[in-house]
This record gives structure tokens, C-alpha cells and sequence, in this order.
């Protein structure tokens, strides 16, 4: 209910009817099936893997008599929540679910319309019900307390193991392992740049368009930095934030004030397409997110890191139909398809990139080549483990980088291991992060 | 009243100010107007989504009081949208233009978040619950006196100093939020106290939303004493008239002004701690929704009938929890129900046209 003037309300509206008719059309088209099935088989294997974990195996479920609850933060126009979208479809297809066994909600805010939409989705009889957006976690817990038959996973969240319920789950596609190969794809870029002297090696500098400041962007911009580094160790980078997950303005904005502070690459962890629109203008590469930006900036974008979460939906479902429990804490990244890149924009890569980016995509999913190796990167000039050693009261204490100390080990600092969300939280020595504390 | 020519001065259209009208017949001028606007809605229904209107109106039926659940959570969104139109009242009678309620709920859902934080788990619930809900009414009184200080003192204009006052309060909460937030850096609180419940509404007839439809109504009836049958309320209504007749019968006019804000305030105020406190347990710059102003057309729909405004707060709750309903079950997001109860409302209100004037249609003779 808003306070517009009716003419305003009613006309905006309308406009807003048709375009939801048309969105909701074409996202019903027929998902990818080869993937579909593919993914099912590799959940069911691991589900099978997965038997040791703490909760008790609950009941098997029919797969005609299961129902699915979704609650999205915003809707099919909005591309953070359209790839959640084409994840459930791609698992109701590769479970061979009917539309009427999937309850979707969608424009649920971040507050207690949450727990009204997860425990009314609850009481119409879903067995799963999942939330795709951060603020929900709370909402989602209290849910889970008052209905302990009923699974509630929780994208980006990271309370669930902590909270000790056997039906709360988090989560999160492995998204750093794609950015970092996103990044590759940046340096190769800034290598091109330096070669044809358009600038200087010491001029590499990467502009980064934030949401918020805390540890799901810090971890997305690090591995994205430690990326291009690796091809280009010149590069530094300048990071600004938005304080909003969707603002096409600001997003524009932000990478235009970036670009005047001699940032010469741009890339994003925000959910518009404001900031390639802008690179656009000003004719400079960029790196997208989400979704293929191509079609917004087809002469300066180079590629998207995107999550696919259709493996993830189609590994819990199946596990409820089975009775098998789901893990706690969920993360997949390149290996099992749960997070990519884009197609390379071939008018815009440097020479060589998609050779580059199969060795750098194959060494992540061989375990060969570790995203946050401590030997890569240093904070404050000194390694990851001095620095926490040297400031170890700081880590008891917790907040924000509460799962810092604790991820790491052999070398490398186990992103997304432990937890499924980020952890990653620390500005390493390279970048300069503006934090506006609003 | 005024003549409209129309067809070259041969049929005239004569609108004539009704000087009174029977109580039934204004009822049916309105109920006529309801099923007009539900003839509309479904052919606009029909002509943009193709879908069966009878059945979306049971969609949305279904989504407001489809089950108990349901039924709590139109309740609960009901009472909190009519005791900040109750709030709006007093001010509104006294031609005071108070369109600042959005700010004095958030100033009180501030309160009431602080108190959570700060003392929700070592108080006993009642002491806490008491402070809770006097501190928020307090806070939203301070957000309601400033504007009218000015205005008595200085002549102000109310509408332009309430309004900015809004976001003067959007952006203490922000200030707040850096402060709460939970996880850091993640712009939100969070749900407060969530582990222990401390300062949360405990539950009353069944329900945690039970002791919220208790404050309201006890708050209603209150207010609907104080404007009928107390002297401030006979005298607030004289300054609303005409100052200059209040100050003749020897009213003092900035006391009046100022008095009566800080209880609109106050009572908009604890609608923050009923927003807060007894639902979302968490306080954001959203935490308001608009909801200040939506009660604003409940006031004046309703003619500041406290019966009227139940009704009225009902109606338009009942159309925002049916949207989520039609948005799930027919993939229409909720624009679809905002254009449903924006022609419910051009309706409802235009028919009190109706109801206020006579249009007779008779042909003119050649003069």
C-alpha cells in the first residue's frame, strides 16, 4: 500500500502488470534438460555421501506428494532472484514436479512478511521451504523453531549450524571460485592494455562497484582481485559501495566516479546493470554479475561470474523425497556446475583468454590451485596467518570476522569450507576499500 | 453549485448541494459504488491478465483469512494501520496537517528497538513491555512537538515541517542501524533478542499478536472519549475551525496545538513499539512502510469515525495479504492488487461526491 496518488498508482501499476505478464511467460520456457538430469545424478550421489551427517533421516516423501516453498526476495525482474527462479525450475524438471507442487512468493521483504510467507508456506503443507535473501535468515529460524517437520534452507546465510535445529539450512554457491576466473579473464585484459600502451603497468587499476561492506562482498572482490593479480601483478584496485543490492542509478554512478579515480577496469557485486551501462558510455571493460552483460555493454563487457543454483535445489528436494537428510552448511562451486562464467565476449577479451580460463577453471576444480592461497596475498604487509597470530584478541572477539581464524590451514584459507556463506572478510594489500558507514 | 452546458445548451447537467441525506440512502449510493468498482476491476483483470476475475477475487479472499494464520497476520496489519490513523486525528480535527506519522513511527520503533537491545534481556518482561511502550509514545511525542512548537510559536507550515521530519528520522535510523547491525557491515539488525525473546509482546489469547489488538483497542476507544466528550477535545475542534474564534472564547490556541500533537505523536509513536516490538522484533528504515500515510486516506475515508477507520484499515489490509496470495497463485506480482484497490478507492471516494450533491439532468427551454 503506498501513498502515490491514485492516478500515479494505477498507471505505474499497470505498466508493472504487463511487464510481470511478460516476464512470467518467458521464464516458464523450458529449461536446459541435459543439465537437469546431470545434476540430479551427481545429487543423488551426493546425497549418498552425505549419510553421516547429524540430523536424523527423516520420513521418505513420494515425489507426487511433495511440496516446495520459495520465497524470493524480489522477482523475475530483478537477476539475482531470476537465476534462483531458473534454478527451481531446472530442479522441478529434473524431478518431474508439476507447477501446482512448487509455491513460489516473491517480492517478500527482509522483514516479518518473511516468517508470515515461510510459516504459511509451512501450514499449506510444503516439506521444504527455501528464502533466497541475507536479511531472511532470522525469519527463517523462527519458522524453523515453530515448525520442526519442515526443512528451511537459507540462502547467504550463516547461522544455521550455529543455531543446533536439524531443519535449518544454509546454502551458497561456491561464487568466489568463478570470480577468480572472472579475474583472469580482467588481468588478461589489463595485460592487453599494457601492451598496447594504452597505460602504464603502475595505471592497472580495477575499479569495483560494491553492495555492502561486510564479508560476502569483501570475499567476492578479494578472489576477484586475486584473480587478475595472478596474470597481472601490477594491478591494484579501488573498491565503492552502493549500501543497496539493486539500484541501477547508483550502481552508475559509482562506476563513473570510479572510472574519474583513474580506474581503467570495472567490475561489480551488485545486481543491476547499472555500472556496465556506464562502462559503456565511457568505453570502459568491464566485468558484470548475475547475468550475460553483453547485451547491455556488447563493446565493453568481457564476461559475468553467475550462480547456477539449480544443482543445489534438485540435491535438496531429492533428499527430502528420500529421507535423507540435507546438509548444513552447502556451498558447490565449478566442479559441480553451481557457479560459471558467462560467455567470453569475443570482441572485447584479450587474445588467448579462453584457453587461459580452461587451465585456471580446471586447476579449481582439481584442488590444485587454491582461490585464497596465503602465499598470493598479504594484510597489513604481513601473511594472513602472522596477521592473525599477531592480532588473535581481535579473532576471539568475533563479528565480523568471526570465521577468519578458523579457516584457515595447509596454506590456503578455506573459503566457504566450514560455513557455507563467506568468510572471507579482511581488505588485503592491494586494494583500497572505501567503507561509507552510510 | 454551478450549470454545464452540454449538447449546444439544450440538456442541462445541475449539480445541487444536498442539505441532508438519509442514512440509508448515502449507504446505498456507496455499496452502489463498491459493486461498480468490482464490475470495473474484473473487466481490467480480464482485459490485462486473462484471468478469471471471480476467481482472483477468491484468490485474494483466500490470502487474507485463507487460514488462522492468516487471519492473525490481517488483524495484526490491521489494528497497527487504524492506532496510527486514531493518532492522526486528534491532529487532523485541529486542521493541523500531520503528515509526519511516518517519522513519529519510526522514532518509537527506535525506542523500543533500544530498549530490546539494551535492556529486553535484564528487565522482567512486564517492566520491560511497560517502558517499552511508554518510551516509544514518548519518542514519537518528542517527533510530534517540534513541528507543532513551531507552528504555534512562529506560524510554520505544518504539512512541509511534518513531512521533513520523516526523513530526518529515516536517517537516524540509519545512524542507529550502523550502530545494531548484525552481522557488521550488512546494513540490517537482524531479529533482536531472537534467542531469548527479551522485550517481545508475549502471547495473549492464543496469539503473539493478541496484546497489540488489546493496546488498540483500548487506545481507540480512549482517543474516540477524548475528542467527543473531553473539554480539550471540544477545543481542539474550535481551533480547527477557526483560530480567531478560539482565541475570542478565550482559548489559548498554542497550548491546544501543541497539546494535542503530543498525543498524535505519541500514539503513532507506539505504533513503532506494536511494529517493532510485537511483530518484526527488528528495526529498519522500511520498518514505517508507508504506512503514515496509508493512514492518512483512513482518516479522512472514514470522516474520523473510529468504526469507519476499522472498516476502511480492514479493507485496504485486506487487499495488500490477498496480493501475496493472487502473486503466488497467479503469477501476478503485486502491482495486480494495488491496481484492484486503487479502483476500489477512486470509488469509494468518488461516490462521496455523490452523496454531497444532486445532479439533476433536465432540458432547457429556448430562452
Amino acid at each position: 500500500m503506498k501513498k502515490k496518488l491514485i492516478g500515479l498508482v494505477l498507471s505505474l501499476t499497470m505498466v508493472g502488470g504487463l511487464l510481470a505478464g511478460c516476464g512470467s511467460s518467458a521464464s516458464s520456457s523450458a529449461p536446459a534438460e541435459e543439465a537437469a538430469v546431470e545434476a540430479e545424478t551427481e545429487a543423488e550421489a551426493e546425497a549418498e555421501a552425505e549419510t553421516e551427517a547429524e540430523a536424523p533421516a527423516a520420513e521418505a516423501v513420494d515425489a507426487s506428494q511433495i511440496k516446495v516453498g520459495v520465497i524470493y526476495v524480489g522477482d523475475e525482474n530483478e537477476g539475482y532472484t531470476e537465476s534462483h527462479m531458473k534454478g527451481i525450475q531446472e530442479m522441478k524438471t529434473a524431478l518431474g514436479l508439476t507447477d501446482e507442487q512448487i509455491i513460489e512468493k516473491t517480492n517478500i521483504p527482509e522483514d516479518e512478511s518473511c516468517f508470515d510467507a515461510a510459516a504459511d508456506l509451512a501450514e499449506q503443507g510444503c516439506q521444504i521451504v527455501f528464502a533466497n535473501s541475507f536479511g531472511h535468515e532470522d525469519y527463517m529460524i523462527r519458522a524453523a523453531e515453530e515448525y520442526p517437520d519442515v526443512q528451511f534452507c537459507h540462502a547467504t546465510g550463516y547461522q544455521a549450524a550455529t543455531t543446533g535445529l536439524a531443519n535449518m539450512h544454509n546454502y551458497f554457491t561456491a561464487i568466489y571460485e568463478a570470480r577468480y576466473v572472472s579475474g583472469v579473464v580482467a588481468g588478461l585484459k589489463l595485460n592487453e592494455m599494457i601492451e598496447a600502451g594504452q597505460i602504464t603497468a603502475e595505471q592497472a587499476k580495477i575499479g569495483y562497484v560494491g553492495a555492502y561492506p561486510y564479508a560476502e562482498v569483501i570475499s567476492g572482490f578479494t578472489s576477484f582481485f586475486l584473480g587478475a593479480r595472478s596474470v597481472c601483478p601490477s594491478a591494484t584496485m579501488e573498491v565503492q559501495y552502493t549500501n543497496s543490492w539493486f539500484d541501477i542509478a547508483k550502481e552508475g554512478e559509482t562506476a563513473k566516479k570510479l572510472i574519474a579515480d583513474n580506474c581503467v577496469l570495472i567490475s561489480q557485486h551488485a545486481d543491476s546493470t547499472g555500472a556496465p551501462a556506464a562502462c559503456e558510455e565511457e568505453g570502459v571493460p568491464c566485468v558484470g554479475y548475475n547475468i550475460d552483460m553483453i547485451p547491455t555493454a556488447p563493446n565493453t563487457a568481457l564476461t559475468s561470474p553467475t550462480n547456477n543454483w539449480g544443482p543445489y535445489y534438485t540435491y535438496a528436494v531429492q533428499s527430502v523425497i528420500d529421507g535423507t537428510p540435507i546438509d548444513t552448511d552447502w556451498s558447490q562451486g565449478l566442479a559441480d556446475g553451481s557457479c560459471l562464467i558467462t560467455a567470453l565476449n569475443e570482441a572485447t577479451i584479450a587474445e588467448g583468454t579462453a584457453e587461459k580460463v580452461a587451465e585456471v577453471e580446471e586447476a579449481i576444480k582439481s584442488g590444485s590451485l587454491h582461490v585464497f592461497d596465503t602465499s598470493t596475498f598479504t594484510v597489513g604487509g604481513s601473511s594472513l596467518e602472522d596477521y592473525i597470530a599477531a592480532h588473535a584478541d581481535e579473532f576471539a572477539e568475533g563479528g565480523a570476522y568471526q570465521f577468519m581464524d578458523t579457516h584457515v590451514a595447509d596454506g590456503y584459507f578455506h573459503e566457504s569450507e566450514p560455513t557455507s556463506a563467506p568468510a572471507f572478510a579482511m581488505i588485503i594489500d592491494g586494494i583500497t576499500s572505501v567503507t561509507q558507514e552510510n | 453549485m454551478s450549470k454545464q452546458n452540454k449538447t449546444s445548451g439544450r440538456t442541462v447537467i445541475h449539480m445541487e448541494k444536498r442539505n441532508s441525506i438519509s442514512r440509508s440512502k448515502a449507504w446505498a449510493i456507496r455499496l452502489t459504488a463498491v459493486l461498480l468498482s468490482l464490475i470495473v476491476c474484473a473487466i481490467v483483470i480480464v482485459a490485462i491478465t486473462k484471468q478469471n476475475p471471480l476467481q482472483v477475487y477468491a484468490g485474494i479472499i483466500q490470502g487474507a483469512v485463507g487460514s488462522k494464520r492468516r487471519i492473525w497476520v490481517t488483524v495484526r496489519e490491521t489494528v497497527v494501520l487504524l492506532v496510527i490513523a486514531v493518532g492522526l486525528v486528534p491532529a487532523f480535527r485541529m486542521r493541523f496537517w500531520n503528515i509526519g506519522a511516518e517519522g513519529q513511527i519510526l522514532m518509537g520503533g527506535a525506542a523500543s528497538a533500544a530498549l530490546m537491545i539494551y535492556l529486553g534481556n535484564t528487565l522482567p518482561l512486564p517492566v520491560a513491555l511497560l517502558l517499552i511502550i511508554v518510551v516509544s509514545a514518548i519518542a514519537g511525542m518528542l517527533w510530534g512537538i517540534i513541528p507543532a512548537f513551531f507552528k504555534a510559536y512562529f506560524n510554520t507550515n505544518e504539512t512541509l515541517f511534518t513531512l521533513m521530519m520523516n526523513y530526518v528520522a529515516t536517517q537516524i535510523i540509519n545512524f542507529l542501524i550502523c550502530i545494531w547491525e548484525n552481522p557488521k557491515g550488512s546494513n540490517t539488525v537482524g531479529v533482536i533478542n531472537s534467542k531469548t525473546k527479551g522485550g517481545w509482546f508475549p502471547r495473549v489469547f492464543g496469539s503473539e499478536y493478541g496484546l497489540s489488538v488489546l493496546i488498540v483497542l483500548v487506545v481507540t476507544i480512549l482517543i474516540t472519549l477524548y475528542m467527543n466528550y473531553s473539554k480539550h477535545g471540544y477545543e481542539l475542534a474550535v481551533v480547527g475551525e477557526s483560530t480567531d474564534t478560539a482565541r475570542y472564547a478565550g482559548i489559548n490556541v498554542k497550548n491546544v496545538i501543541i497539546r494535542t500533537m503530543c498525543l498524535s505523536g505519541a500514539v503513532c509513536g507506539l505504533a513503532g513499539a506494536l511494529i517493532v516490538s510485537g511483530a518484526s522484533h527488528t528495526i529498519s528504515t522500511s520498518t514505517a512502510g508507508g504506512r503514515g500515510f496509508t493512514a492518512i486516506i483512513v482518516a479522512w475515508m472514514s470522516k474520523f469515525n473510529p468504526a469507519a477507520m476499522l472498516i476502511v484499515s480492514l479493507f485496504l489490509v485486506f487487499m495488500q495479504q490477498g496480493s501475496i496470495q493472487i502473486a503466488t497463485q497467479f503469477g501476478l506480482n503485486e502491482n495486480a492488487s494495488d491496481i484492484i484497490t486503487g479502483i476500489l478507492l477512486f470509488f469509494l471516494i468518488g461516490c462521496e461526491f455523490f452523496v454531497n450533491y444532486k445532479l439533476s439532468v433536465y432540458r432547457e427551454k429556448e430562452a
